[in-house]
């Protein structure tokens, strides 16, 4: 690992100051948060990583309630553990999608380290960005090409690619939170602006190494999920190469009202499959109104996964995806409708 | 950078690096060589410890940042000679073979236990997913995690 100046901050505006540096999530930035470090200390170790500042934000963590649940919604604080939420009751019943999602990832000991914030600006687990051994990743160092596309992909991710970079996004929560409409608190140099979370991650558009649409010293500082009739009804589906402790190579978050027979409204997030957090709206404009059978969950997935491209080792993911996303479905609707009000 | 740790109630005074963690603070500083380096990565839990009572990976843990907080080691378990119920059960189940994840494993499942994640063996399974056994003792570990929660809740 390569030497560091180590500054923590009292409270977010100084370490909006402190942290101007960080730029859009550049594996090149001069200054880097630190919260749970299970990402960051991980890439610094590899050399992934390299720098020269660390502003840890550990200070500010037990500063609010992680959780706050009102008529409006959920408000998570970024700052609380992936335990913390993981765990919660009235999160697992009323917006159970969110609470699987985190308890699905990761390991306890992972879980109780890493922080909300943190977790969603994760970088990708490709192997080519993780080993500075290879001298061609777009991410890591721009225009040096993509070791991925002609190399081992088996995971790398078939929507929101372009020939720049197939990275995909590892995350199971922000695969959850972009199916919610979830909206992000941020706190920098603009003071505290609201931003969809859609609009967190940056697609690759041929500048893979921007990663992040944050300002320079932008914070994270709270998640918010409005409330919804279809939170309650709602699950996350993980798909894995073993049972547990391992990043998706399928997921699909869920959230569904229903009508009697008919989908009255269906929100739809795909994980292991993309570039960013996926939205599936296509899918889900074709099944409002309609019963959900499994025929029409699949004509669906198949929406979903129209754009999908493959690169060889990966050409499996869009039928693993579509069965995926059917199987969510199809749990889903059979879940008891909670009452639970919000 | 003048750091202080405390560790199993004692608090050392330390200058350390930057770049120090938990784990290298433990082993190479404090020579207490119990918690292990598997890959130092994060992902094998040999090194798990407890900071604040949550189990925690050390070896991603910058000293640092774990400044004033109570550290909890397997060197801290046994009270006067007298092995911690989840050692004594690891050795009565036989829950290892080689050794090398086991202090890891131990305070994982101390913590699991604590958490109330080990009500049943798939429950077990799950939450100690986080701790890789390359010799593959699982079903022992399970077992011993098993007959602990029986002494630990009987105590």
């Amino acid at each position: 690992m390569r030497p560091f100046t180590f500054e923590q901050a009292a409270n977010l505006a100084q370490a909006s100051h402190l942290g101007r540096r960080t730029g859009q999530g550049q594996t090149d930035a001069g200054a880097q948060f630190l919260a749970g470090g299970t990402t960051l200390i991980d890439l610094m170790k590899l050399d992934v990583l390299r720098p020269k500042q660390l502003v840890d934000l550990n200070s500010l963590r037990s500063s609010a309630h992680p959780v706050e649940i009102g008529p409006k919604g959920l408000r998570l604080n970024a700052f609380a553990t992936m335990s913390e939420i993981a765990d919660d009751a009235s999160v697992a019943s009323q917006y159970p999608v969110i609470a699987q999602s985190l308890q699905l990832a990761a390991s306890p000991q992972i879980r109780n380290m890493a922080t909300l914030g943190g977790n969603v600006l994760q970088k990708t687990r490709c192997p080519y960005y993780r080993d500075p051994s290879w001298k061609a990743c777009n991410k890591r160092i721009p225009g040096s090409g993509c070791a991925a596309i002609d190399g081992f992909n088996r995971n790398h991710a078939v929507l929101g690619i372009d020939q720049s970079c197939i990275a995909q996004y590892p995350g199971d929560f922000g695969v959850a939170l972009v199916a919610l409409d979830a909206e992000l608190e941020l706190n920098g140099p603009l003071g505290l602006r609201r931003m969809p979370f859609a609009s967190l991650h940056a697609p690759a558009a041929g500048r893979p190494h921007i990663e992040t649409t944050l300002l320079a010293g932008e914070i994270i500082a709270a998640f918010h999920i409005p409330a919804a009739a279809w939170t309650s009804r709602s699950l996350y589906l993980k798909v894995r190469d073993r049972a547990s402790y391992e990043f998706a190579i399928s997921s699909a978050a869920v959230a569904l009202e229903m009508d009697g027979d008919a989908v009255r409204n269906v929100r739809i997030g795909l994980g292991g499959m993309a570039y960013r957090p996926w939205r599936a709206k296509d899918a889900e404009t074709l099944l409002i109104g309609g019963p959900l059978t499994e025929v029409n969950a699949m004509a669906a997935a198949t929406a979903a996964l129209a754009g999908a491209q493959t690169h060889g080792y990966n050409d499996h993911k869009p039928e693993l995806a579509r069965r995926t996303l059917v199987r969510a479905l199809l749990e889903a609707k059979i879940l008891p409708n909670s009452s639970v009000g919000v | 950078m003048p750091v202080s740790l405390v560790v199993n109630g004692e608090t050392h005074q330390l200058h350390l690096d930057a770049r120090v963690t938990v784990l290298d603070a433990l082993r190479e500083h404090l020579h207490l060589t119990g918690s292990k380096k598997g890959c130092d990565q994060g992902q094998c839990g040999a090194c798990t410890v407890l900071i604040e009572g949550r189990r925690v990976l050390s070896c991603l843990t910058l000293a640092l940042t774990a400044q004033g907080k109570e550290i909890q080691t397997i060197e801290g378990l046994a009270v006067n000679g007298v092995l911690h119920p989840m050692q004594q059960a690891f050795i009565d189940q036989d829950g290892f073979q080689c050794g090398y994840c086991t202090p890891g494993q131990i305070m994982s499942a101390i913590a699991c236990l604590r958490e109330g994640h080990a009500r049943s063996d798939a429950e077990i399974r799950e939450y100690m997913s986080g701790n890789l056994c390359r010799c593959a003792a699982y079903p022992k570990i399970v077992a011993a995690i098993k007959q602990a929660r029986t002494k630990m809740s009987s105590a």
